[in-house]
């Protein structure tokens, strides 16, 4: 039987649009340095590193080789793992089965991106078949559009109910001093935004920025020397099913993440996600997905999260907070988003999110998002599993 | 072997590339760097206060003690080969024309090699514990080929 | 510690060129052939872990390409980036994590579809080192040099690796460059980059490999001679080539050590029956073998030339022919996991050793002139 596992220590970069000052290797140490600082470790006490980006995005080959003085890999076994926009979920995942496997004690676990450096589009184009879908589906957007699209006509959802998602998490984004953008919206702003791909607008998307994180798992063994509450990793699953944009039949349901939550509420024994989570971290890449997803993690029927989101549910002072870090529509360096989540929810477990602390959390969730419309998704827990 | 479909099938090429501009931040410590090499012909490397290596190119940290360097410190433009290779063919990413020749380069006053290139008359003289120098650029934009390569030290 | 075992194997029949083949058809024909060697079908494979490289793919998230080959819908599944020996320990762990019973590893590369020497100077510093337009075939010649200077290892020497492994891979249905050469053959060949000529670089192929791990429970249910992994290690050394001291390999002394030790290996030289290592240069062979502790350091060269490794020698290194019989980037490593396989279970055919196989090495790594390595040691029991 394997290890339990948990977050013991986190840090993480403050997002930004571009960081001059630092290159990658640099931004990176930034992370790790933090990381070490709060679980109050040394680079010594890390027996391994696992580290992630979109490689295109910076055009570095073998990052895992190129980043050493700043991860601190220096004579230790590095290893990368890379995943699209789920990269930093699917970091946070690796990370998990190499300590509860035993092979680690505490691991060191890195995702980041310096998205100022690229053109993201273009970069983000050769996930397309060449043959297949290169040439229709350009970037992100275009294909974000068709599930707003789909999702309206079939549930009668409006761009005013997208809207009051992203005026939710740019609130919550000004408690979170690592956050990229920290100016509250409107809902008229958001609905007043540039017009990129009908009916997405500026500000129902995610920025581009420059920002990396940083976790230290622990073993069983160690966990709770090292922290009074460590966040333990409860369950792991994911879909990343499908491959070519042309498969999706349905854009109003993200299937990869209906058969994971399904997946993991049937592992851990959920029965009302709803009521049994106390706070979601939602890799959240355009508002409508802030409605879809809801649906599509169980948390009510199809059709239904509009009138979760006006209800106030999932505000701060809400039944189910969502995103108190503010989530992707506030920041968004694409390796790290994922890990981003994953170590919001260990602070909020640990009791150390400041301002935008939920109180009470005992049963948490962080997703990933990314490729072609996969679904990452990591539970965590105030509680040693069982 | 594998062609035996293309008796009756017409086998397609899709020539392209990945066409991504970058746009690559060197940062406070290499920006330094790059400008004493540009302005002043000169190359700095940086001190680990732990190890007290002197580390060039210069870095903002040292990846074997994990720490912060400190004091700036001036290296020679010139120095000692460590190792070289001699290169025979061109490819799309080599800025000069072979034959022509790669060399680690221990220059005076730094702990770590200096990669760069070295050009000689006749390549075949070049020896492991040469003394070479660098040779400047005639325009320099802050760019590690400032130096546009390095020649033997006569004598 | 639990344990987990190689219960299937597949590689394809690796090529300059498969060009009626794409990545995934490509890798769907060594996941079947995995399969079949298990006796299992996709249904038996609890989840996946692919191996692939962005660059080399040219393409981003390149895992995208290979998923639907390697049956990755509907399952759980990661990706790493980084050699095949790497995706496998991934994969191993996620079945020790107690998450899985089984995991199916698969890695490819499809070399003739890029320009080799931009696709490695990429892996060089885009601010201080990549302008110079290094590859990694200048680079590595930067390590011979100094391994050879270091220790007046000459160029005979590490020419006989390449006769060696050509010639081993004329045994080896699987390999596309079996060549029986001779030392001279070897020293006359073109140069490319002193002192690497054209028969001292491994070419670059079209290829990919699959295996099937599962945990110990489950790997005696579908297996009646699971190859156990007894042992494995990474590690990574310095950066900058400047930083390094190319004529060692600090980085795999350590990851041998933690193998070596994982697996209970006290000397390698008596307790390795055979080993397949990552020769992408002749010279690696001798520079590794130091490394992994096969010989003194400095003594790489007389290794060879004593016939101690050749595949009737006492510690018979790349029977399979190596990489220099067939080098599709990133499969490399699992490749070597397959081979060593066959020749635990004594199934490599024309390739297999005379002596008794019961413990074998695998040694794959990432970056420039070896500066990470991931060691494995695979047994019979």
């Amino acid at each position: 039987m394997g290890k339990r596992v948990a977050i013991v220590g986190t840090g993480q970069t403050n997002h930004c649009s571009i960081r001059r000052d630092v290159n990658g290797q640099e931004l990176i140490r930034e992370a790790v340095t933090r990381a070490l600082a709060d679980a109050e470790l040394t680079i010594k006490d890390i027996d391994g590193v696992v580290i992630g980006n979109m490689d295109h995005f910076e055009s570095i080959n073998y990052v895992d080789c190129w980043s050493i003085d700043g991860t601190g890999g220096y004579m230790k076994p590095v290893i990368k793992l890379t995943t699209g926009g789920t990269t930093g979920t699917t970091l946070a995942i690796g990370g998990y089965h190499m300590v509860a496997s035993g092979m680690f004690e505490k691991l060191l676990v890195i995702g980041w991106e310096k998205n100022s450096e690229s053109d993201t589009t273009g970069a983000i184009n050769t996930a397309t078949d060449p043959f297949i879908d290169r040439a229709v589906f350009g970037g992100a957007v275009s294909g974000l559009a068709l599930d707003a699209h789909k999702y309206m006509d079939k549930y009668g959802a409006t761009v005013k109910d997208a809207a009051r998602v992203t005026v939710r998490d740019r609130k919550n984004a000004c408690n979170n001093p690592h956050a990229h953008l920290r100016e509250e919206v409107s809902i008229e702003d958001v609905m007043q935004s540039d017009l990129l791909s009908d009916p997405i607008r500026l500000l129902d998307m995610c920025p581009r920025s420059d920002g990396a994180c940083a976790i230290i798992y622990a073993s069983e063994d160690v966990a709770e020397k090292i922290t009074p509450q460590p966040a333990w990793v409860l369950g792991a699953v994911n879909r990343h099913s499908v491959n070519d944009f042309t498969e999706i039949t349905d854009n109003s349901t993200l299937d990869s993440m209906v058969e994971a939550s399904a997946e993991l509420w049937q592992k851990l024994g959920v029965k009302e996600p709803l009521k049994e989570l106390d706070v979601v971290e939602l890799y959240q890449p355009f508002s409508w997905a802030g409605l879809i997803w809801i649906e599509d993690l169980g948390l009510c029927k199809k059709g239904e999260a509009a009138q979760l989101i006006w209800d106030g549910v999932t505000d701060m002072d809400g039944e189910l907070p969502f995103n108190p870090s503010g989530s992707v529509c506030a920041t968004n360096p694409i390796g790290a988003t994922g890990l981003i989540r994953c170590a919001e929810i260990a602070l909020q477990i640990q009791g150390k999110a400041g301002a935008r602390q939920v109180p009470d959390v005992n049963f948490a969730l962080a997703t990933g998002f990314g490729g072609c419309y996969w679904t990452d998704l990591v539970a965590f827990g105030s509680k040693k599993p069982e | 072997m594998g062609d035996y479909w293309t008796t009756d099938t017409e086998s397609i090429v899709l020539n392209s590339g990945i066409k991504v501009p970058y746009a690559w931040q060197a940062g406070e410590t290499a920006s330094r760097f790059l400008v004493q090499l540009r302005d002043e012909k000169k190359i700095w490397g940086k001190r680990c206060p732990k190890c007290q290596k002197v580390l060039v190119p210069a870095r903002k940290s040292c990846g074997f003690c994990f720490v912060e360097t400190s004091d700036w410190v001036a290296v020679a433009n010139q120095g000692v080969v460590q190792t070289y290779t001699v290169v025979a063919r061109d490819t799309p990413v080599q800025p000069v024309k072979a034959p022509f020749a790669y060399a680690v380069i221990l220059l005076d006053g730094a702990d770590t090699g200096f990669v760069h290139i070295l050009q000689l008359e006749d390549p075949q003289k070049i020896k492991t514990g040469m003394r070479v120098q660098a040779v400047w650029a005639e325009n320099r934009k802050g760019s590690i080929l400032d130096i546009s390569h390095f020649i033997p030290v006569e004598g | 510690m639990d344990k987990a075992a190689i219960v299937g194997v597949g590689q394809t029949k690796h090529a300059a060129r498969r060009k009626e083949v794409s990545y995934g058809e490509m890798v769907y024909e060594a996941v079947i052939a995995a399969l079949e060697d298990a006796g299992i079908g996709m249904d038996d494979i609890d989840n996946v872990i692919t191996t692939s490289n962005d660059f080399w793919d040219g393409r981003t998230i390149s895992c995208m390409a290979t998923s639907d080959a390697s049956g990755v819908p509907g399952k759980n599944t990661s990706c790493v980036e980084g050699d095949g020996t790497f995706g496998a320990f991934y994969g191993m762990t996620r079945v020790l994590s107690g998450s899985y019973d089984t995991t199916l590893v698969t890695a490819y590369s499809k070399g003739s579809e890029g320009v080799s020497p931009i696709i490695s100077n990429a892996a060089f510093d885009p601010i201080l080192s990549r302008e110079l337009g290094l590859d990694m075939v200048s680079a590595c010649a930067l390590q011979a040099r100094s391994y050879m200077d270091r220790y007046g290892i000459t160029e005979e020497e590490i020419a006989q690796v390449s006769v060696k492994n050509h010639g081993n891979a004329l045994h080896n249905p699987n390999a596309h460059m079996g060549l029986d050469l001779t030392v001279e053959d070897v020293m006359q060949s073109r140069q490319v980059a002193s002192p690497l000529k054209l028969y001292d670089i491994s070419p670059i192929s079209d290829g990919a490999c699959a295996i099937v791990i599962a945990n110990e429970k489950r790997a005696k249910q579908i297996s009646n001679q699971p190859v156990w992994l007894n042992g494995v290690s990474f590690c990574a050394d310095a950066y900058s080539l400047g930083d390094r001291d190319l004529f060692e390999c600090q980085a795999l002394e350590k990851a041998a050590r933690g193998a070596y030790k994982m697996a209970g290996i006290q000397d390698p030289t008596k307790e390795i029956d055979i080993a397949e290592i990552y020769d992408a240069f002749s010279y690696q062979e001798l520079l590794w073998s130091e490394g992994l502790g096969f010989c003194e350091k400095g003594a790489g060269g007389k290794l060879v030339t004593s016939g101690a490794t050749a595949k009737d020698g006492s510690l018979p290194i790349n029977p399979s022919g190596g990489l220099m019989g067939a080098h599709p980037v990133i499969a490399a490593g699992l490749i070597r996991m397959v081979e060593a396989v066959y020749q635990l279970r004594g199934e490599a055919g024309e390739t297999q050793v005379n002596k008794q196989v019961n413990t074998a090495l695998v040694q794959g790594l990432n970056g420039v002139c070896g500066q990470s390595h991931c060691v494995w040691i695979l047994g019979r029991d």
